[in-house]
C-alpha cells in the first residue's frame, strides 16, 4: 500500500502527517508512507488542495486534516 | 408589508444584533455593583457583549458554511469552469471563489491546477480574489453589523472587483508570467472523495473548532480595540482621519490595511466602533477588504507560483478596485445608512 500526504508545508499537513503514521501503527498495516511537498510534484499529481491523502493513487481525503480513526476507516 | 418591515427589524437587532445579549450583560453587571454608566462599566459591558456575539455568530455561520462547501471541492469548481468562456468564465469563476473554502495553504495548489487545466490567466485570478474578499461568513457578519442593504452591495461590488480584476489581467496577456513548471504540468483529473452526510458534519464541526481557536484572539484584541474606540478616544480624532473632513481616508485605509493580516471576524468589532465614531462607511469596509483580501503570507506564498511582474499586477489591481470601493460607499453613505 502506497500512502501519498500531500502539502506545500504548512502546520496543517504536518498534522496529516502524524495522524496518518498513528493510524498505520495502530493497526498494524505495512505501508510505504510519503511526504509530497514538492510544489512540482503537487502539480504532476493534479491535487488542488493541501493537505490532502493519496491511497494507492486514489485521492481519499481533499483539502483537511482528517483524524486517525477516519484514516483507520479509510485505510480499511 | 408592516409585518415584513417588523420581522426584518427584529432579525437585524435580536438575532444578528443580539440586542437582547446585550441588556442581560446590563443586568447582570449593574447586579453586582458596577455601574454600566461610567467609562469603564461601559467598556466591560461592551467588551463581554461584543466578544460573546461575534463567538455565537462565528460558530453557527463556520458550520453552515462549511457544510455547504463541501459540496463545492476545487476539483468540481474545475470541471465546472472548464465549460464556460469569456467574462462569463470570470463571473463564475468569482461566484464559486466565495464558496469555496479557502486556506493560504491550499492557494498554490489550487492556482496551479486550475493553470495546468488551461482555464485562463483571468478566470484563476477571479478566483483567487473574490475566495478571501467575499465570502457567505462575511456576508451574514456585515448584515449584523451594516445592514442588509450594505452587506449585498460590499459582495457585489467584491464580486465586480474580481471579474473585472481577472478580466484586465487576462487582457495584458501576462500568461508567460507564470512560473514555468506550471505551465508545463499536464492536466490530471482526480476525482474528489466522496463524502457521507456524516463525513459533512463532521468537517463542518472540525472547521468550527480549527478557526475558532484560530481566530478567537483576533477577536479578543479586536473588542479589546473596539471597546477603547468606543469609549475612551475621542469622536474628533476619528472624524478627522477617518471621516468626512478627510479625502484621503479611504487612501490611509488601504495603505494600512494590506500588509496586515487579520481575521475579518476581529475586524468587525473596530469597524462597528469606528463608525459609531463618525468614521465614514466606505473608508472602513476599505479597511476590511484590503486586511482580508490581500497579507504577506499569502503573497508570500502567491510568489512562487508567479513571477514578480504579474504578483506586481495582481497587488495593484486589487488595491485600485478596493480604493474605489471604498470612496463609492463613502459617497453613497447617506442613502445607505
Amino acid at each position: 500500500m502506497n500512502i501519498k500526504v500531500i502539502g506545500a508545508g504548512c502546520e496543517n499537513c504536518s498534522k496529516l502527517y502524524d495522524h496518518v503514521l498513528e493510524a498505520i501503527n495502530e493497526i498494524g498495516c505495512e505501508a510505504e508512507v510519503e511526504r509530497v511537498d514538492d510544489l512540482l510534484e503537487i502539480v504532476k499529481l493534479g491535487v488542488m488542495t493541501a493537505p490532502s491523502l493519496m491511497v494507492d493513487g486514489k485521492l481519499v481525503v481533499s483539502g483537511r486534516v482528517a483524524k486517525k480513526n477516519e484514516i483507520i476507516r479509510l485505510l480499511r | 408589508m408592516e409585518f415584513l418591515k417588523t420581522f426584518g427589524e427584529f432579525l437585524q437587532n435580536q438575532i444578528l444584533g443580539m440586542k437582547w445579549l446585550n441588556k442581560i450583560i446590563g443586568n447582570g453587571l449593574s447586579a453586582v455593583g458596577l455601574d454600566i454608566s461610567t467609562r469603564v462599566g461601559g467598556s466591560v459591558q461592551f467588551f463581554i457583549y461584543d466578544v460573546i456575539k461575534i463567538t455565537v455568530l462565528l460558530c453557527v455561520l463556520i458550520f453552515v458554511i462549511s457544510y455547504i462547501q463541501s459540496y463545492f471541492p476545487p476539483e468540481r469548481s474545475r470541471r465546472i469552469l472548464g465549460r464556460f468562456h469569456g467574462i462569463g468564465a470570470n463571473i463564475i469563476s468569482a461566484l464559486l471563489g466565495t464558496v469555496t473554502p479557502f486556506c493560504s495553504c491550499s492557494s498554490i495548489p489550487l492556482f496551479m491546477g486550475f493553470t495546468s487545466a488551461g482555464l485562463p490567466l483571468g478566470v484563476t485570478f477571479s478566483f483567487l480574489i473574490s475566495s478571501p474578499m467575499v465570502d457567505l461568513g462575511s456576508l451574514v457578519l456585515l448584515m449584523s453589523i451594516f445592514g442588509a442593504k450594505i452587506a449585498v452591495l460590499y459582495v457585489i461590488l467584491g464580486l465586480f472587483v474580481a471579474v473585472v480584476g481577472g478580466s484586465l489581467i487576462e487582457k495584458m496577456h501576462m500568461e508567460e508570467y507564470v512560473e514555468e513548471f506550471i505551465r508545463n504540468a499536464g492536466r490530471v483529473d482526480l476525482e474528489s472523495p466522496e463524502l457521507t452526510m456524516n463525513d459533512r458534519l463532521v468537517y463542518a464541526k472540525d472547521q468550527v473548532a480549527s478557526t475558532f481557536k484560530k481566530v478567537f484572539p483576533y477577536i479578543l484584541v479586536g473588542v479589546g480595540i473596539g471597546a477603547i474606540i468606543h469609549n475612551w478616544i475621542p469622536e474628533q480624532w476619528i472624524q478627522t482621519a477617518l471621516g468626512s473632513k478627510n479625502p484621503f481616508g479611504v487612501f490611509l485605509a488601504v495603505l494600512v490595511g494590506v500588509p496586515m493580516y487579520a481575521d475579518i471576524f476581529g475586524t468587525i468589532p473596530v469597524a462597528e466602533a469606528l463608525l459609531a465614531k463618525g468614521a465614514q462607511l466606505g473608508t472602513i469596509l476599505s479597511f476590511m477588504m484590503a486586511v482580508t483580501t490581500l497579507s504577506l503570507p499569502s503573497m508570500i506564498m502567491l510568489r512562487k507560483a508567479v513571477k514578480p511582474k504579474l504578483l506586481g499586477v495582481f497587488i495593484g489591481i486589487c488595491m485600485i478596485g478596493i480604493v474605489l470601493v471604498g470612496y463609492f460607499f463613502n459617497v453613497f453613505q447617506y442613502l445607505l445608512i
